[in-house]
């Protein structure tokens, strides 16, 4: 059963502060949704709002059709982990799980089944309280496969997580949406989800700035070319002429909206004499920042 | 409900503070068994309490778990619920069960088991350290009486509300630090003080009947308090009405304020 998740003008306010403003998307099943935001655009309340932990001002939020609320047994539906701190110290991470157990509808087996997943087999019976940050946010990953859900909510996953955790996570979470479910991935930073996530939606300030595949927000870059001339005068006039913008660079100079080969060409046309002429790889954490920039709180 | 019930209790058997406690608890009652009963039988010939019958000194002692060690199941009641709030699993709670007032009913479910097991561990150890004395120093233990084998099933039974007196009270009062602090002030404080002003003021003295301790001890039929003459008790089913209504009315005020909550 795939589901998809559905966000209805959902609004949020606490007090006078609007925290989420009708906001609306969809994320689909068998790939992996990036959403993002810098710290407080609402991005935790939402998935809040969809787990039934906070109720919304107005608007809907949905599984598979259904508010979380109306979901028997919802662990086997919707797998969510929110925080990396959440767990009580004193349960090891076994007992965590088994804890829950019943509520998701599964017994210990499975419980040492997911752990092993997650990478966490060898310190299943050690206290919680003596995890890392990285251990910690696999345990909620273990959490969350408990139910076996065809969809995962996680909220910021890969925070903690050393260099190769991220990798682990990556390949994991391509893993789980390659088999149909529906995978939501919270972050801040564009850059940790961006070689994991096939669709971005992005938020700034409670609303919607940006929704689409990975691609296509590719494809709203700058394009950058970073140049290196002894004839600096020439290479002014040439810009002012061809109306490029043009920055100074570390040790060089960045033309702005063009490709390599068309300064290439105009540079061997006028003569100016290039030491380096090289494209840059686009930047979309600027996209990220330009897209969300003084919307903010 | 039967799975809410079973993660409830789970919670509970999953630390160790719950056998922590219930160790102190049994060390604590053992100890003041002895004293008491070392009071009521090396006193008895110039002790104020030598007025007692022998069968009303043992119900007292054997029912102290309730007059002392109650504060012991309140406290890991109120726990069951603070703990959750303190380590934000509260978060998790809900997410497995969105429905609050299941979650609730099953905390109070697992919590009287809890307070069972305490009150059953309290009183046995009261008993085994003040009945040989009793037997041995006093008047006799009396554990063949009928009616004091109804006090100690009953000062188990109290405890056990005690326990769900606690999980409602964590309701009300989500802080750990805040409910625990104020629970012990109540306990240790508070109550005995209210109950002896209370006592000492012929038209006030009644209302003195309905504070959660004095119905406590009205369920046992024994109280230290009404042994040293302060005022009388209310007949045990007034008793257990009193305590169960603390539950009730702390459960759904925390039902109404933290269990309604939106969890951020």
């Amino acid at each position: 059963m795939a589901a998809e998740i559905v966000f209805e003008s959902i609004s949020k306010s606490f007090g006078p502060v609007k925290a989420v403003d009708q906001l609306s998307f969809t994320v689909e099943p068998g790939v992996v949704t990036g959403f993002l935001g810098p710290n407080g655009a609402g991005k935790t309340t939402t998935l809040r709002m969809l787990l039934g932990l906070v109720e919304p001002t107005s608007g809907n939020a949905t599984v598979g059709g259904r508010h979380y609320l109306e979901i028997e047994r919802p662990a086997s539906v919707i797998g969510a982990a929110l925080e990396a701190s959440s767990f009580h110290p004193g349960r090891t991470g076994r007992e965590h799980l088994r804890t829950y157990a019943p509520q998701v509808g599964v017994d210990t087996k499975r419980c040492d089944e997911v752990l092993e997943m997650v990478g966490l087999a060898t310190a299943a019976r050690r206290r919680v309280g003596g995890y890392s940050l990285g251990m910690r946010q696999r345990l909620g990953l273990a959490f969350t496969l408990l139910g076996d859900p065809q969809v995962l909510v996680l909220d910021e996953p890969a925070n903690g997580l050393d260099p190769q955790g991220i990798h682990w996570l990556r390949a994991f979470l391509r893993h789980l949406a390659s088999e149909g479910r529906t995978v939501l991935v919270s972050s801040h930073v564009l850059a940790e989800v961006q070689q994991t996530v096939d669709d971005v939606v992005i938020i700034a300030g409670g609303r919607l700035v940006h929704a689409s595949s990975l691609a296509e927000l590719a494809a709203r870059a700058r394009k950058q070319v970073h140049v290196v001339t002894p004839d600096v005068t020439l290479l002014t006039q040439v810009a002012a002429e061809r109306r490029w913008q043009l920055d100074p660079a570390a040790d060089g100079f960045t033309v702005w909206d063009v490709d390599a080969a068309e300064v290439g060409s105009v540079a061997f046309a006028r003569g100016l004499e290039l030491h380096e002429l090289r494209g840059r790889a686009i930047d979309l954490e600027q996209v990220f920042l330009d897209l969300t920039r003084g919307t903010g709180a | 409900m039967n799975a809410a019930f079973r993660v409830e209790l789970r919670k509970f058997l999953s630390t160790r503070m719950w056998w922590l406690l219930l160790v102190v608890l049994a060390a604590y009652m053992v100890f003041m068994g002895v004293i008491m009963a070392f009071t009521f039988t090396a006193d008895t010939a110039q002790g104020e309490v030598a007025n007692l019958l022998p069968v009303e000194a043992a119900k007292t002692v054997y029912s102290l778990g309730n007059s002392l060690g109650y504060v012991f199941p309140l406290v890991i009641g109120a726990l069951s619920v603070t703990t959750e709030f303190r380590h934000q699993t509260i978060t998790t709670t809900f997410l497995v069960e969105p429905r609050r007032t299941v979650v609730l009913v099953a905390k109070f479910a697992a919590g009287a088991v809890i307070g069972l097991s305490y009150g059953v561990a309290a009183t046995a150890a009261t008993v085994a350290g003040s009945a040989p004395l009793l037997a041995w120093q006093g008047d006799g233990a009396h554990l063949g009486n009928g009616d004091v084998l109804v006090t100690i099933a009953l000062t188990v039974v109290s405890m056990t509300i005690w326990t769900m007196i606690g999980v409602g009270f964590g309701t009300v009062l989500t802080n750990q630090v805040a409910s625990i602090v104020v629970l012990l002030a109540f306990t240790q404080f508070v109550e005995p003080v209210l109950r002896a002003a209370l006592g000492a003021v012929d038209v006030l003295a009644p209302v003195g009947r309905f504070l959660p301790g004095a119905a406590a001890e009205s369920i046992s039929g024994a109280s230290l308090y009404s042994t040293i003459g302060v005022f009388e008790l209310l007949e045990r089913w007034q008793g257990a009405l009193v305590m169960l209504a603390y539950v009730v009315v702390l459960g759904v005020i925390g039902r109404l304020t933290s269990f309604r909550r939106d969890v951020t």
